[in-house]
């Protein structure tokens, strides 16, 4: 494969942000075909539009998820990415890596892609980019045997799941995500490689109402870590932030002069429902009136942390615009146990009856937060046997239009119109 | 024994997963697993946890492209082995995180990523903008409506000291979507670049049969614009195809999703959107979805300027006014929708008004406004 022109594209090696031009180039050293990918990308910077295919239908033997094709629509110019699959690989949960995993799927890359990757894509796989449709048995077959991962979800399936780092390394997971995570990706191997639902669905794992994982943003079952008793208060803590001895926020507000801390202007009087208040020099939380929004504890880190009674909520139905418009997920679960021990019984029952349902009145293409939109959340919360309380909504109806049952009302609804008639003339 | 391609099926392994994550655990980690007591900020882009055992865990993360070679993460794996035991991670925004287990480590380590020019820029902690989440655009896209790879460069180039520092009134999350599909958590980020179509779908009445279900291209549309139709292909032969009813079209691309027959990509017509003011933690308000503020710019490669000005236009608006922890969205909320138009100088145009599904939901009802600019 021929070096190209790419005058556009070199534009963008200027600057002080890394370049994935000069990252292309440097691959193309070893990779040729990275050429082609900088001339076809050249070329849409010129034409200011895709040269590549709609979709493209390939996969290993008895996957239907976790490759995606892709073919060039000007393969004559660019055969270096005349065939340029996808192949998503599940990535360990939290995204750790020895160097020596790193380095194999490397080598394995050399030998069958295009040594370009995405770290990672959106959904959370690793991403190769660029191989083809020959090459994908046997790289999955070294992939499998002698790197001992496997491929991710792609298509109407159980997308990969994924989680924050959790345990790990944040003083605020109220569960341990990368377990939770890695649990249900194995034990929902086949729901991720063969697809059999509507439409794509994703779990999403964050240790705390922070959500760094953006689970109720993009996942149809999100669970975000939470607790159900008292904040724990270091007041040793509270007043060293008070005399300044701590940074606020652990110091994310550094660069610039924001005066002195002001434990009223920046923890009490930003609690959404004020329930904190000063006694002398003494933090006090009425914990009933908390919605553990986290702001108290992200601002004071080593005065506030998380009650000790943990588990998740867990919101059903988030999902980006297509087709009916962007979702975040619904509160569905207030507080679920996270156990490890039952192998998180509780989650699966509540994933499962969710499937059941939705693969039954589910429309193709028609992801479970629409699915809820249809038939309504009355309905759904019936589906999933949860007994409606105040926390299902934001504020109640304001509409008079109810649905009320026949076994609803005294009497039923059987009437005799001319029963009817004899005392109410016409 | 490898592959052997006459009996694919042979000695097959199948539905093992991922590796369990354990093992990639640096050792200061692993040691102090659901132990941490607090974090602090050292420096930008410098992270120290604290554990019960007074163990200390120290990160320095660094931004990089999304898409990287074999050759870029071999470097990565370079400098790991050099410093961090061979351990390396990655963050939810394409961030690559290197840990080490004391103070002392930290400065070697921050002097070996600088001396290998801009590939490991050190930032992206606290009130600063962290990397861009983004999608795959002309690089792999089949349906992109502008390149993700090109624009992100560009905003950061331009955003590089927010990336740097730690000087805005709290976290600015940036993420770029090609097209309505929004592969990446823009409908919920303080400032969301999205690739948009203008032009309804071309039908190509040669390939539809032999390409498309027609049932699935029109339940596609969620308004109904696409309805089955007889139509002439270039042979002159009646074909059962469709028709799109241009005035219903809302440019979303998903007929052509489900039918590759009826491309609307365009040069002229493409371009991008910006939507700010979302956000997903549940921190002081609740999360909030991105609201359209600039609904068209065009593709000018290699460098998008228009986005980038508008980009650094809100950021910076934000900064001057905004209060500490305060997002870009609760800033806008406080203020009042109208006063961001007037003190980002955007021009409010007929196209922020929602008149999709549930739009009702945007319009006041309310006397409370701010006499702005706007009212004449």
């Amino acid at each position: 494969m021929p070096k190209h022109d790419t005058p556009l594209l070199d534009e963008l090696e200027k600057g002080p942000w890394p370049s994935f031009v000069s990252d292309l180039k440097r691959q193309a050293e070893t990779k040729p075909e990275c050429f082609d990918i900088l001339g076809q990308v050249e070329l849409s910077y010129k034409d200011r539009i895709t040269h590549w295919k709609h979709g493209g239908i390939v996969g290993v033997f008895g996957y239907g998820g976790g490759i995606v094709g892709r073919y060039s629509d000007v393969p004559k110019q660019f055969p270096g990415v005349a065939h340029f699959h996808t192949v998503r690989i599940a990535q360990p949960s939290g995204m750790y890596y020895s160097t020596e995993k790193l380095r194999a799927i490397c080598d394995l890359w050399q030998k069958y892609g295009s040594g370009m990757t995405n770290m990672h894509g959106s959904t959370g796989d690793m991403v190769l980019l660029g191989t083809t449709t020959p090459n994908l048995e046997p790289l999955f077959y070294e992939l499998t045997h002698d790197l001992n991962q496997d491929l991710g979800g792609s298509g109407s399936n159980l997308r990969t799941p994924a989680c924050c780092l959790g345990k790990s390394r944040c003083e605020w997971a109220c569960y341990d995500t990368q377990a939770l995570c890695h649990f249900l990706t194995n034990h929902y191997q086949d729901e991720i490689h063969r697809p059999a639902f509507p439409y794509k669905f994703k779990f999403k794992f964050s240790g705390c109402p922070n959500d760094c994982v953006a689970a109720i943003a993009r996942s149809d079952f999100a669970v975000i870590g939470t607790w159900r008793d008292d904040i724990r208060i270091d007041q040793a803590a509270v007043k060293g932030y008070i005399k300044g001895e701590y940074p606020s926020n652990g110091g994310a507000h550094a660069g610039r002069d924001w005066g002195k801390f002001d434990i009223q202007k920046e923890v009490i009087d930003l609690c959404p429902t004020g329930c904190m208040w000063m006694e002398g020099d003494t933090l006090k939380i009425d914990n009933k009136e908390c919605t553990r929004c986290m702001h108290c504890i992200n601002v004071m880190p080593r005065a506030l942390r998380p009650g000790l009674e943990q588990g998740a909520t867990i919101c059903i139905g988030a999902k980006a615009p297509i087709l009916d418009g962007a979702q975040f997920a619904t509160m569905t679960f207030p507080f679920v146990n996270i156990d490890a021990e039952s192998e998180y019984e509780e989650v699966v029952e509540k994933i499962e009856k969710i499937w059941d349902w939705w693969m039954e009145v589910g429309k193709n293409r028609e992801r479970v937060g629409e699915t809820m939109q249809r038939v309504g959340l009355p309905t759904f919360l019936k589906v999933m046997e949860v007994e409606p309380i105040p926390q299902h909504v934001r504020e109640p109806r304001s509409n008079p239009y109810i649905f009320w049952e026949e076994s609803e009302v005294e009497g039923g609804w059987e009437r005799d119109i001319r029963e009817f008639r004899a005392r109410h003339a016409q | 024994m490898g592959y052997d391609p006459q009996n694919p099926m042979v000695d097959r392994i199948t539905d093992i997963g991922p590796p369990h994550y354990e093992q990639f655990l640096p050792p200061v980690i692993k040691k102090n697993f659901g132990k941490w007591l607090y974090h602090e900020i050292a420096q930008p882009g410098v992270l120290m946890h604290k554990a019960e055992s007074g163990d200390e865990c120290w990160t320095v993360r660094v931004g990089a492209a999304r898409l990287i070679s074999i050759e870029h993460i071999r470097e990565i794996c370079e400098i790991a082995d050099k410093h961090c035991n061979g351990c390396v991670r990655w963050t939810t925004r394409n961030n690559v995180e290197f840990m080490v287990d004391s103070k002392a480590k930290v400065q070697p380590l921050l002097d070996d990523l600088k001396s290998r020019g801009n590939k490991f820029p050190v930032g992206a902690t606290g009130a600063s903008v962290s990397n861009i989440v983004h999608t795959q655009g002309w690089v792999h896209c089949h349906t992109p409506a502008t390149d993700a790879s090109g624009v992100v460069k560009a905003v950061m180039d331009e955003l590089f000291d927010y990336f740097t520092s730690m000087t805005l009134p709290a976290q600015v999350r940036v993420a770029l979507a090609c097209c309505l599909n929004m592969c990446g958590a823009v409908h919920a980020s303080d400032i969301a670049i999205l690739g948009i179509h203008r032009k309804p779908p071309m039908i190509d009445h040669d390939a539809i049969s032999g390409l498309c279900e027609l049932p699935l291209a029109i339940a596609a549309c969620p308004l109904g614009a696409v309805k089955p139709a007889k139509e002439t292909n270039s042979k002159g032969e009646e074909v059962k195809s469709v028709k799109v009813t241009a005035e219903r079209c809302m440019f979303c691309g998903n007929c052509y999703t489900m039918c590759p027959a009826m491309p609307l990509a365009d040069p002229e017509g493409d371009g991008i959107a910006i939507l700010v003011g979302g956000k997903v933690s549940n921190s002081r308000s609740m999360p909030k979805f991105s609201k359209l503020v600039i609904p068209f710019l065009p593709n000018n490669t290699p460098r998008w300027p228009e986005t980038v000005a508008a980009v650094k236009n809100i950021l910076e608006t934000y900064a001057k006014h905004a209060r500490k922890y305060e997002r870009l969205g609760e800033w806008a909320e406080r203020i009042g929708w109208e006063k961001f138009f007037e003190l980002t100088g955007i021009p409010f145009t007929i196209k922020s008004v929602d008149d999709y599904r549930l739009a009702y939901d945007t319009w006041r009802t309310s006397t409370q406004f701010k006499f702005t600019s706007h009212i004449k």
